[in-house]
This record gives structure tokens, sequence and C-alpha cells, in this order.
């Protein structure tokens, strides 16, 4: 098994580390692979988009080639994960943050997310959210987050906090709007896994 | 903790927010177009200063933190994290620009130092990035409550000597620090004069216990992979971008460097045509007043 983590920018390491931990609980044998260029993701089992700056790592994903590779990955519905930006990076529609900037997303879930729908850093928070498919209360952190204002039909919500959906599923491809690989708790982790 | 009850200002938080960084090229601007600018390039983050360090260097006299006004104008021009500096040990200035919602303050040398002390950030909600020379004065700046590292370098003069040799020095005795027991590395702690308990951690993890960005000096694509090669996490890039020649071509391709840092063949095309570079200062021609690196403890 062979696990492609999205390595341009950004929480790369925690995410290595919380796939490795995964694999060890479940006394798997998998290969992590960090992404910098084009050429990889072919070859990969499932795909992790790490939290970042989302304008950084779209620029940089298209200009690799690596974007096209994730979403012909998505289409034979190669197991996706995205946290924090990795979130954004994945849905269809964006807002005005990511219109300004040019964003281009990677329109492999029908949802629409609002960038830093919490605030700036100074508004970053921790807290503990239920997330039922995986047995209720779950650390969460949340760094200048994004979130899900809406959501098609075929896409279901896992998570809310407040007014906005904060993890959400469409097939194979699971978008978080905060940090798994940055708490011990690996159940999210072993949720994707499971997936494969 | 209760469920959907929020904590602010965590140290999780702030290293998580420094983590975020990694990879990424954090730009110095003064002006929302120039910020624009950096972010369209790709910037993970700006750093927002009333001149660059070059320009405060020629100007002198004391300087200060940047008008709240062209922070809070920057703030309003990007969705990139915006980051401030404010002088050492100067809380108030850090307290206003926390206020403003600067997303992380830059204790820095590059401004006059306001106290011998530096600021006690573990009050702080916002986190702080400071920078460092040595291993000793990284963990110390740590204990402080910072929740990154920069090298010192030598801010506004494109000449990236002084960055490298601070690199190599921090990473070099972290690598001393391996297979030494308690008690010497008790003996470490007090020569470097840090707590014991993150020179073990750092013993341990054979790296910093927070993010390390290389800064001071940088102005190439070249430089910027130069000190991703040395092992830092990211860059700051000071003056280098806008006193160059065509400050969007070295934006973009600095930005391109640091994610080909390990291939020559792409950096060789990233760095084809830039114009001209940031002119700099040689540092072996600075006189000691003029040298910021020394500035802090």
């Amino acid at each position: 098994m062979k696990i492609g983590v999205i390595a341009i920018q950004g929480n790369v390491a925690e995410h290595v580390n919380a796939l490795e931990r995964t694999l060890a609980e479940r006394n798997d044998r998998g290969e992590i692979i960090p992404v910098r260029q084009s050429g990889l993701v072919p070859d990969c089992d499932a795909i992790v988009l790490p939290g970042g700056e989302s304008t950084t790592l779209a620029r940089l994903m298209w200009k690799e080639g690596i974007a096209e590779e994730i979403q012909n990955a998505a289409a034979l519905n190669v197991p996706i994960l995205g946290t924090c930006a990795g979130l954004v990076l994945l849905a269809k529609h964006g807002d005005c943050q990511t219109t300004r900037t040019k964003q281009r997303l990677l329109d492999i879930m029908d949802i629409e997310v609002r960038r830093n729908a919490y605030g700036r850093q100074h508004e970053s928070f921790e807290t503990l959210i239920d997330i039922p498919v995986v047995g209720g209360a779950f650390p969460a952190v949340f760094i200048r987050a994004p979130a899900i204002v809406r959501c098609g039909d075929d896409v279901t919500p896992l998570a809310r906090l407040g007014e906005y959906i904060v993890a959400a599923q469409q097939g194979n491809a699971l978008a978080l709007a905060f940090h798994p690989e940055m708490v011990e708790d690996t159940r999210l982790h072993h949720y994707f896994m499971d997936m494969i | 903790m209760d469920l959907n009850e929020l904590r602010h200002g965590t140290e999780l938080l702030k290293r998580g927010f420094a983590a975020m960084q990694k990879g990424g090229v954090i730009m110095d601007v003064t002006t929302p177009a120039q910020a624009v600018l950096a972010e369209g390039a790709g910037a993970v983050a700006v750093m927002a200063l009333h001149a660059v360090p070059s320009e405060i260097r020629k100007q002198g006299g004391v300087a200060r933190m940047a008008d709240p006004q062209i922070v809070c104008e920057i703030i309003d021009s990007v969705t990139i994290p915006v980051m401030a500096k404010a002088r050492i040990g100067h809380t108030m200035e850090a307290r206003i620009l926390e206020a403003i919602g600067a997303d992380m303050l830059d204790e820095s040398e590059v401004l006059t130092p306001a106290d011998e002390f530096h600021i006690d950030k573990t009050e702080f909600t916002v986190p702080f990035v400071c920078g460092a020379r040595n291993l000793g004065e990284a963990l110390r700046r740590i204990a402080e409550g910072a929740a990154m590292i920069r090298t010192k370098g030598e801010a506004g003069t494109g000449d990236v000597r002084e960055a490298v040799r601070h690199t190599k020095l921090i990473t070099g005795s972290i690598r001393s620090l391996k297979g030494k027991n308690k008690e010497e590395l008790a003996r470490v702690a007090r020569e470097i004069e840090a707590p014991f308990e993150l020179v073990e951690e750092t013993a341990k993890l054979q790296r910093l216990p927070v993010v390390n960005f290389a800064a001071g000096g940088v102005a190439t694509p070249a430089d910027a992979a130069l000190m991703m090669q040395l092992g830092v996490d990211g860059v700051f890039v000071g003056s280098g971008i806008f006193t160059a020649e065509n400050p969007e071509k070295m934006a973009d391709a600095i930005v391109e460097a640091v994610n080909n840092y390990d291939k020559p063949d792409v950096l060789a095309e990233i760095s084809k045509g830039l114009g001209d570079q940031m002119k700099g200062i040689d540092i072996r021609t600075l006189s000691d007043v003029e040298t910021l690196q020394t500035r802090g403890w």
C-alpha cells in the first residue's frame, strides 16, 4: 500500500507521522510517499492533502502538474483526505477570497467553502467536536480554519460546529476543516485507511 | 474540555500556526500592492513593515514598529497570514500589533531593542517568531514562548553568509547532543544558558522543538535553495524581492526554488533572466555598531 502525502508546503511531517502511527496500530505495511512533483500520484493507493496556505498549494500544484493527477485519481475512486487548506482545495465552490486570489480548486467534492471562516490566528481554537462515525467526541484543532457552508446532495456531513459543517465525505473523498494529524487520536486516520 | 468549548492561544495552536508555514516563503512588504504581489507569487505569509531592512539600515535612527495603519491596510488586502515586527522587549508594541489582528509577531533585531530582556511571549494569544544565532539563543527564546525560530543572519545586507553560519552552528550543536547522557546534557545546558528540559528535548528530537526558518540576507532563488538544503523549514526574504529590478519575477522564482531546492536543473531554469538583483552589502565591510545580529542575547 502506498499513501502519497502532497508535500509542497505545510503540515506534511505531522501527517506522515500520524499515518505511520496508524499503520503500526493496524499492523499494516505501507509506504508513505512525500509528493512535490508530478509522476508519483498515479502509483498511490490513497492521497493526503495537508494543511498549509491554500493559495501557495494551489499555485504550485497546478504548476507542477500534480493537480490533474489528483483529479484523475479521484475519478478512479482513490481515497483522498484533505485537511484545512486541503479541504478548500477539494471543493467545487470557493468564496470571495478564493475568487479574488484566482485560486483554482480541484472540484472533487460538491461543497462550497469559506476560507478563514472563524477569523484570524488570534481566533484559532482547540475544542472537542462530535463526530458520530468515529464514535463521538474528537479533539479538533482549528487554525485559521475554513468551513463548509453548503453541501451538494451526494455529500454527507460528518460533523458540525456552530453554523458550519467542519467534516464531510463524498464517496472516497474526506474533507476536514481541522487537523487530526496534530493530536494523538488516530481514529480519523483509521476511518480514512478503511476506505483503501 | 467540554464539547464545543473553545480554547484560544494554546501552545499547540501557536506552534501549529508556525507548522502551517513550513516549506514556504515569507516576504517583507511595505504596501498593500506589494502584499498582493507576494500572495500572487505564492508566499505563505507576508511581514508588514514601514520600510524593508536595507532601507531601515540606510535611514538610521530608532527603528520602531510599523504604523498600525499600514499593517491594517495590508491585513485587509490579502487572505494569507500577515506578520509584523515589534522591538525586542517592547511588550506594548506587541500588544498593539496583536490587537489589530497580526497573525504572528516577530520580536526582531531589525528594530531598535527597547529592553535588554525579551518579551514574555507566553502571556500572548498571538504566536511569536524570534531570531537566533546559536542553539542557546534559540532555546532561550523558545523558553520565553516563541513558537518559531529563524536565524538572525544579517538583515538588509543581501549577503547570505551569516544565515548560513547561524544555521550550521545550530544544526551542528544539535548533532553534538547525540548520545550524551543526562549529566552531559546538563553541562551543555549550563554552558549555552538554556533550560535543561529544552536541551534534552532537542537532543531527543535531533532538531529544534519548533519550526525553524532561515532569515537575514536571503536574496535570490539560489540563496533560498541553499538554506533549504541546509535543513531549514522555510525562508524569510526581506529586502531581496522589492529591491530587485523585477520583484514579481523574483518573488515567483524564490517560491519555486524552495519547492525544487534539491533539483539543480530546475533551479537553473528558475534563475534565468531575473534581471538585476539586490545590490547588497558585503558583511565584512560593516562596523560593529552596524551589525543587527548582536541585538538581544
